[in-house]
């Protein structure tokens, strides 16, 4: 069967021949223009006076537009209409849009949008959490609290208790291939819109109302993205529309591709987040009550921020079971860039939260942070399963029923030969007064499932052709996870078929409509069983077909090995599907499927957001210079549970690429803006993802040999986004090494650059 | 528009282009060679890389910063090139299928670039070649496996097709790229107001980046003589024009710590194309050399015209944005002695690789019984020019080789330095840290393991 093999990614020899087309690569006609946006100097204020003049005179300008010239709407909001895609004559970010300029080419047109004179009546702006409470400068009327148990009669009781604080910073998403789009004018105004996006029905939604159109005026088509990571899911609007928009007034290709600087200028980024805890605990390590208030920056405009606040909140429990928690989450409105979906979406600072708690109640009892982990976890799913086990509810009531937390701990010890190693980096550091080491642990439990329920749905399209060959469309976007492959490889498996048979094609809006963001790790759960019910339907009516041409029924038909076994007699697959078509057999058919059993209300807190978690575990080992605070990963071992992989080999991938993308969130990654609101981190230059040497010497990952309990497609579990949460044990590892220069708690902050790290080891030793 | 004659994947190619249109935009857009990819258009991440052959070797360069000019005369392969006549794939590329070393495949050819240019090389040092090579998806770990597996293939497998020789293209000399120290002296004197270009590392992002119109400019990269190193009985002279690849071969031989930091230089792909000269010249605060040659007690060399000058090096930074040197001048080469064994530079910085330094230490004392006999220490990233740490050195000279004498020394950096705050460190950090390097240097002289790089889970 063609599930469960390592096959390589079906564009693999593509990329690494250049052959891989992305937007910017489309042949485009020779009268194509070139757009770029004026961008806002200030971070708030109002625009006085606005003088364009040299813009228009500017060498290969064909086009200025302005607020004013857009006919119809005037918004790239994929929630809220806060979001104009061109200034309305108020200013909110360094970096907004303010005008358009088309011209004959990319440069031409970058040049032309410097040439603006803008005089801005400017305000104070609202930039830090701080300014933010100060101001009461929030999203929603209030804070969400979402409370379990008695909170505060467990604190006031509490045999032991502590209070902290911890900052993590945002991240840039730095996808290689920055936003991009390019659209064709069509007859009667339509579109074809080629967009690098994750979410192609928003962008034909958002497109369709700049132009004064209905949606199906619009067709959009992504063939693959170079990256996204939640940065392509609702940043790529402005640029379709902004195209659509030229294309619909000149009647000439538009594209657009914004340089590096502009992207990391305009588009929002991961959401920072402050997270005061006050927790009560006991003297085995057993958290009694957590009070936990998360506070985050959602920049200028609503976005995402209501979803990747809730999920926070949804994962403040990560792992572990809490008796007692109240979750108060602030939304706060600033003027910085609109944060937005990030890889693992609110998730990943809620999980930093309570493990920053186990790491604080751990050092506060000289407990091995993994002890007192274990002591807190869900408990498994045997004994959930078997009955009788008590409480094992979250924070917002869903009951536990699949912990793999404790299996997979234990032999993820063992493996890493955690314990001798611990005791050796300890002997270690107490010969070397420099340099130290330290080990470090979390785990991961992550909530599958869209919180806004309505989008936990997909479709698929499939026709199997004539001479046996078969195409496959669904309303996942493939922007390097793999996931077309993945989904054909469900294809191949239905038909009984080698994958080479399937053709894999380019998301398109007018094969599948209506189709939900390829996010939330969602991609292979969602469209895979959307597939599977597609080509069930095709392979049904084969079969009934082919039994009846051969006088048996039709469970006697079996697909298998590219062969149509049909009673005693074989046939090709090709040869099936020409049988078939002769016997005026449909070949073609649609599959939709929506995720079962879900029911969530996000204002009480309660219900079953999730479908099923994913879980991980992983142990990073670094060292530290107490000099100057530079650290360095020397070791990652991670196990991580997929379910019965799809694709070994890709899930694999995922999970190494997500771990260190999840550790360069809080080390080396460090977004700075100044006190006029300007982004200083704008560029490769300045914001330093993780280079080749910074992922661990040695890096061991291995998936978790197990199933999912839920009928997911073939027993799997998403991916996508879990592991990154793997790279909070990186950020651990360097806060023990700095425990070990002292007596005091470290508290450290993220990310964890060299100069925290030297401030926390003054701390420590002070 | 000065016509241009190079290889391309094997073909001669002649092209009439302004003297700053860069390779990435003309394969692009006018070559529909889409294959190679801008990332970022300032060279820090290496989408855009392309092989590059001259009568030096095979290189990797990165397209987005390298103007047309640039190469003449010499052969480039695109991603589009590296495939046998029969469509056979180059084993790197098949080691990056193999090992699933691509997953949105954006950085890809980037990537094969690099890889097939240390391939060509024969290089094992994967992470060093690698880079100025950045992903965001994989992690980096089944690249490094691809290359590895493509390592081992080598010897059987060292494609043919790929060995280009630059000597095939018959290049005439272009009016502004001399080809002569003589001929450049004359031109920059008559041309004081041009742009000199080296390796464009630096002013290729004037015009990607700042969009500047550079006028009036000349290449330096085929003036041979620029290029040149004298190893003398205790001296050696390198000019200008010496890359910071070629300066790394060099300094591993007589100033290992000196070449350990240029092995964390840029990248690869900058360094082919970075020279020494121009690192020097531009007078930033935070080039890494200039520190480096202080401590050495290096003299600069100008030229201007027939007139030649030298000076200290540190004597050519005046302020900031300012160094001495005259309208018509330029910077011809630097002689830095041939042994310091007590040299140490140290690079800090957010990222190990590839990354401006916060902070860059160049410290070199020299002890005789027991004392201090000569103290030059001098930073980057702590003031408005490279600057020698004039308190500090005095607090140490005369003074007992001791840590008493070393933690009196410390006050002296608040006297010598008053750092900035930016998005590279605070000023408090820089001069911490700063300090703390001073502390790090005694326990290194001392054979204590001081660098988190020499560290082996």
């Amino acid at each position: 069967m063609s599930v469960a093999k390592s096959l390589p990614h079906d564009s693999g020899p593509l990329h690494v021949s250049g052959e891989a087309s992305y937007v910017d690569d489309i042949p485009t006609p020779a009268n194509t223009l070139h757009l770029a946006f004026g961008l806002s100097a200030i971070a708030r204020g109002r625009i006085t006076e606005m003088d364009l003049t040299a813009v228009r005179s500017a060498p290969g300008v064909v086009l200025v537009m302005t607020a004013e010239d857009m006919p119809f709407a005037n918004d790239a909001s994929p929630s809220a209409h806060d979001e104009p895609i061109l200034s309305d004559g108020t200013v909110h970010y360094v970096g907004q849009q303010i005008f358009l300029v088309a011209a004959t080419s990319h440069h031409a047109a970058r040049r032309a949008a410097r040439r603006a004179k803008i005089i801005y009546a400017e305000e104070k702006p609202i930039l830090t959490i701080e300014e933010a409470l100060a101001a009461n400068s929030r999203f929603e009327e209030g804070p969400r609290i979402w409370t379990k148990g008695e909170v505060d009669a467990a604190l006031k009781s509490a045999p032991k208790r502590l209070q902290g604080r911890l900052e993590m910073g945002g991240q840039e998403h730095f996808y290689l291939e920055s936003q991009a789009a390019l659209v064709f004018p069509q007859d009667n105004g339509d579109v074809i819109v080629h967009s690098s996006t994750q979410h192609p029905t928003e962008i034909q939604h958002k497109v369709a109302e700049t132009i004064g159109k209905p949606m199906n005026a619009v067709r959009v088509e992504t063939r693959r993205m170079g990256g996204g990571f939640g940065g392509k899911e609702s940043q790529g609007n402005a640029l379709a529309c902004a195209c659509a928009l030229v294309a619909a007034r000149t009647g000439r290709p538009a594209k657009m591709r914004y340089d590096r600087d502009d992207d990391m200028t305009i588009t929002g980024k991961r959401h920072d987040f402050r997270i005061d805890y006050d927790v009560a605990y006991d003297e085995t390590g057993r958290v009694l009550a957590v009070d936990f208030a998360q506070y985050t920056r959602g920049g200028w405009a609503l976005d995402l921020t209501i979803p990747v606040a809730d999920r926070a909140m949804l994962h403040a429990d990560n792992a572990y079971l809490l008796p007692a928690a109240r979750i108060t989450s602030h939304r706060l409105k600033t003027n910085t860039q609109s944060a937005t979906a990030y890889r693992g979406f609110g998730g990943p600072q809620g999980i930093f939260g309570i493990e920053r708690v186990m790491d604080h109640v751990a050092h506060a009892l000289g407990m091995d942070p993994i002890k007192v982990r274990m002591v807190n976890y869900y408990k498994p799913m045997a004994a959930v399963r078997a009955g009788g086990a008590g409480d094992n509810t979250t924070p917002y009531g869903m009951e536990v029923r699949d912990s793999l937390a404790h299996e997979m701990t234990e032999r993820l010890l063992a493996s890493s030969d955690y314990a001798a190693r611990k005791d050796a980096i300890a002997g270690w550091n107490a010969r070397n007064p420099i340099l130290k080491r330290g080990i470090g642990f979390s785990p991961v439990k992550f909530g599958i499932s869209f919180t806004l329920t309505h989008l936990n749905q997909a479709g698929a399209l499939v026709h199997v052709y004539q001479d046996g060959s078969i195409h496959l469309n669904h309303g996942g976007t493939e922007m390097g996870q793999g996931l077309f492959l993945k989904v054909a490889q469900v294809a191949a498996a239905r038909f009984g078929v080698d994958v080479g048979r399937i053709k894999i094609t380019a998301t398109d809006t007018a094969k599948v409509p209506n189709t939900s963001a390829t996010a939330a790790s969602s991609g292979s759960d969602l469209n895979g069983m959307a597939t599977l019910a597609a080509c069930d339907a095709i392979r049904d009516r084969m079969a009934e077909c082919l039994a009846s041409l051969h006088q048996t029924t039709p469970d006697k038909v079996i697909f298998a090995d590219d062969k149509v076994m049909v009673g005693a007699a074989e046939m090709d697959f090709s040869r099936a599907a020409m049988t078939c078509y002769q016997n005026r057999v449909g070949l073609s058919a649609t599959g939709f499927y929506k995720t079962p059993d879900l029911s969530w209300d996000r204002i009480a807190g309660k219900g079953r957001p999730f479908f099923y978690f994913s879980y991980g575990a992983a142990i990073t080992e670094v060292v530290i210079d107490t000099l100057t605070g530079e650290n360095r990963i020397l070791r990652a071992d991670i196990l991580h549970d997929v379910g019965a992989s799809l694709n070994p080999a890709i899930d694999r991938g995922q999970v190494e690429g997500a771990y260190v993308q999840g550790a360069g969130w809080l080390t080396t990654e460090e977004l700075v803006w100044d006190d006029k609101g300007r982004l200083r981190t704008h560029a490769p230059s300045t914001y330093k993802i993780p280079a080749c040497s910074d992922r661990p010497e040695i890096f061991n990952v291995d998936l978790w040999d197990g199933e999912n309990p839920e009928a997911t497609i073939y027993r799997s579990k998403a991916v996508g986004e879990p592991p990154f949460n793997l790279g909070i044990s990186a950020f651990l590892a360097i806060s023990d090494a700095v425990a070990s220069c002292g007596a005091a708690y470290p508290d450290l902050h993220g990310p964890a650059t060299a100069e925290r790290v030297l401030a926390a080891v003054k701390r420590v030793r002070a | 528009m000065t016509e241009i004659t190079f290889l391309l994947n094997g073909e001669t190619v002649r092209v009439a282009a302004e003297p700053t249109r860069t390779l990435l935009d003309w394969i692009r857009e006018d070559r529909g060679l889409t294959g190679t990819k801008e990332g970022c258009n300032e060279g820090d991440c290496g989408a855009c890389t392309v092989v590059v052959t001259d009568d030096l070797g095979v290189k990797a360069l990165n397209s987005c910063i390298l103007f047309l000019p640039q190469l003449h005369g010499k052969a480039v392969r695109t991603v589009e090139g590296f495939k046998g006549p029969n469509g056979e794939m180059h084993p790197v590329q098949q080691a990056m299928i193999d090992h699933h070393g691509s997953q949105c495949g954006f950085c890809t050819p980037g990537f094969i670039s690099s890889m097939v240019a240390g391939h060509q090389q024969g290089r094992t040092d994967h992470d060093v070649v690698l880079a100025g090579n950045l992903c965001r998806c994989t992690g980096y770990a089944p690249i490094i496996r691809a290359a590895e597996a493509a390592e081992a293939a080598e010897a059987a497998d060292s494609p043919s097709w790929i060995d280009d020789d630059s000597a095939e293209v018959a290049a005439a000399p272009l009016a502004f790229a001399p080809e002569t120290e003589d001929e450049l002296a004359a031109w920059v004197e008559a041309n004081p107001e041009a742009t000199l270009i080296a390796g464009a590392t630096d002013v290729g992002l004037w015009v990607t980046k700042q969009m500047r119109d550079l006028k009036t400019v000349a290449f330096l990269n085929r003036c041979a003589d620029l290029r040149e190193i004298e190893i003398g009985a205790s001296a050696i002279r390198i000019g200008a024009g010496v890359t910071m690849t070629k300066l790394r071969e060099l300094l591993a031989v007589y100033h290992p710590s000196y070449a350990e930091m240029v092995r964390r230089y840029a990248s690869e792909q900058v360094r082919n194309a970075a020279t020494l000269g121009g690192n020097i010249a531009n007078g930033s605060p935070i080039g890494d050399n200039p520190p480096a040659l202080i401590a050495l007690g290096a003299t600069l060399h100008l030229r201007k015209g027939a007139v030649r000058r030298d000076l200290p090096i540190e004597d050519f930074f005046l302020d900031y944005g300012r160094q001495d040197r005259e309208p018509g001048e330029y910077v011809s080469g630097v002689t830095i002695p041939k042994s310091a064994p007590a040299l140490r530079v140290y690079k800090l910085s957010k990222r190990f690789d590839q990354d401006i330094s916060a902070v860059l230490g160049a410290f070199n004392v020299t002890v005789e019984s027991g004392t201090v006999a000569t103290a030059r220490i001098a930073f980057g990233g702590m003031a408005g020019i490279p600057k020698r740490a004039a308190h500090v050195e005095a607090a140490l000279v005369g003074k007992s080789w001791t840590e008493a004498t070393i933690e009196a020394a410390i006050a002296g950096f608040a006297k010598d330095f008053t750092p900035m705050t930016d998005m590279r460190g605070s000023a408090g950090y820089r001069l911490e840290s700063a300090q703390n390097m001073l502390r790090r240097y005694f326990a290194d002289l001392s054979g204590k393991p001081v660098n988190v790089l020499e560290v082996h889970a």
